[in-house]
């Protein structure tokens, strides 16, 4: 991935930063330029506080490129407390003890690596929340 | 709009095609299907396509597969909608004449998914969904697929071993056609101890990434008797449209662009569910079969593996399905599944199947080609002409 994409990105990866409609308050993650409830133009950036729970999960062990070096690895469908669903890698956490329903946190990792680019990609990721 | 008829088909091996190339694939089955019609030109080309500019470094497959298959065409143009790229060729090919706009049309779906060793097939397939929210964390597209079957395991109290009818019936139909990739029956013991690719999905759950091509020509249906094979006629060709991410829907078990695409065309063709002899669905994961039929109203939600019996999904069944064997058996050539899906079902309804899958006096079809995590939906309703 290309760094000014990269760049482009960093509030959502670095914040989790969504966007709000200022007209019928829906929550949206990824940010959204029209609201789909309403289509309200009036959009707002709002800061998601990265507390949720897991819908679905799987192993991957055959990767895309850029995550061999994670393999096998976790991803996941989360539902966040504000509302909106999203999809994640779950870190600090053995794949046999994860399950539908279970606690997340956010927290900041590495996400990706492209060998040929050089290109190191660092975002969200979530884990079960220390105690 | 008039009613369009298929007259042609034609279709090359699904395979690893080390010995051809994507035009070559392609020009094959065109000259097939043109060949089939016993036509020597057609109006109007549409490519079925997902990764060629990806993994083949080429685009514009329009009139590089017009030119190179001898066409004078008045439109030559490549469609891509991930995995129903197939379908969205072959729907652009029959509004095309259906609108009057040209008198004869050619839909080819083609993919080369094997021999690239510098771009993996895996990253390809990938693009399918959200660049930069969903595979740029890591979600391969059998982990979408993984991530639904997890759910509807959990949600439905559902055990693995019930998706394996599914499986097992599209193995068995396999055997008979020799365009097949795989053609040899498999047992539950086998599935039961496949290789694991996205936890619960393992490799019987998946359908293979192949090379292939296939292609029809159509024309209006009112001038179909003067061919020479039996017409098929066109009776409905619809879509369904959702979100693109899994994430961004209300309840992801439910496909919703199943069920408005489904419902569509049977609203447009004037029958119900009773009135289809013949089943070929989009069955790239034993978990996408399931919450399809569901969605299509073929089962009640959480029920879907119900039907993975051969009573009601074999030849002789009430609903027989994936009758060459599907996108598990035949093979998955992405773009160029769809356009496999209808030929198949044209040849059913001809009555030319080999005897062990021929569906007995086989009138209408249903085929459905999928898009992404059915993002994309088109569903065809086919019948064999009356007269
Ligand atoms: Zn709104």
């Amino acid at each position: 991935m290309d760094l000014p994409r990269i760049w482009r990105l960093k509030s959502q990866r670095y914040k989790l930063e969504g966007s709000q409609c200022k007209s019928c308050q829906k929550l949206s993650f990824p940010p959204v330029q029209v609201c789909s409830d309403c289509r309200s133009q009036e959009i707002e950036p709002f800061r998601f506080a990265g507390k949720g729970s897991v819908y679905s999960f799987s192993t991957v062990y055959n990767p895309l490129t850029q995550f061999t070096e994670f393999v096998p690895y976790v991803v996941a469908l989360i539902d966040l407390a504000e509302g909106p669903r999203i999809t994640a890698q779950l870190t600090d956490v053995k794949p046999e003890d994860v399950s539908i329903g279970m606690k997340v946190e956010m927290v900041i990792r590495k996400i990706s690596e492209q060998s040929d680019k050089g290109a190191i990609v660092y975002g969200y990721k979530f884990r079960p929340p220390i105690k | 709009m008039r009613k369009v008829a298929i007259v042609g088909i034609g279709q090359v091996p699904v395979r690893e095609h080390w010995d051809s190339g994507l035009r070559e694939m392609a020009v094959r089955a065109i000259l097939d299907a043109m060949q089939d019609a016993d036509v020597r030109n057609c109006d109007a080309l549409y490519v079925g396509n997902m990764l060629a500019g990806y993994l083949s470094d080429q685009s514009n497959l329009g009139a590089l597969l017009a030119d190179y298959a001898g066409l004078q065409v008045s439109e030559a143009v490549s469609l891509e909608a991930a995995c129903g790229s197939g379908a969205a060729a072959f729907r652009q090919a029959v509004l095309a004449v259906a609108s009057g706009m040209v008198e004869s049309a050619i839909a080819v779906g083609v993919e080369k998914l094997t021999e690239h060793s510098d771009v993996s097939p895996t990253n390809g397939l990938a693009t399918a969904a959200d660049a930069d929210f969903e595979a740029a964390m890591g979600l391969s597209f059998v982990a979408i697929n993984a991530l639904l079957m997890r759910r509807y395991m959990h949600e439905y109290k559902c055990r693995k071993e019930n998706f394996a009818g599914f499986v097992i019936n599209a193995h068995d139909n396999a055997r008979h056609n020799p365009h097949a990739m795989f053609r040899q029956a498999i047992h539950l013991e086998q599935y039961q101890h496949a290789k694991l690719i996205a936890d619960p999905i393992n490799l019987l759950d998946s359908s293979p990434i192949a090379d292939g091509a296939a292609a029809v020509v159509i024309v209006p249906a009112e001038q179909a008797k003067q061919f020479a094979q039996p017409a098929v006629i066109v009776n409905a060709c619809e879509v369904g449209v959702d979100t693109l991410s899994l994430s961004k829907r209300k309840d992801p078990l439910k496909l919703g662009a199943v069920t408005q695409s489904t419902q569509r065309a049977m609203q447009t063709a004037g029958i119900n569910h009773t009135d289809i002899d013949l089943l070929e669905a989009h069955d790239a994961f034993s978990v996408m079969t399931t919450l399809a039929l569901e969605a299509a109203g073929f089962a009640e939600y959480g029920q879907g593996t119900q039907l993975a019996n051969p009573a009601t999904i074999g030849i002789n069944g009430k609903l027989p399905l994936s009758t060459f064997g599907g996108l598990k058996a035949r093979g998955h050539p992405v773009g160029a599944t769809g356009m496999y899906q209808i030929v198949e079902a044209v040849t059913q309804l001809r009555h030319q199947a080999p005897d062990a899958i021929q569906v007995s006096d086989a009138k209408r079809a249903m085929v459905q080609n999928i898009g992404g995590s059915a993002s994309y939906v088109v569903t065809t309703i086919l019948e064999r002409d009356k007269a």
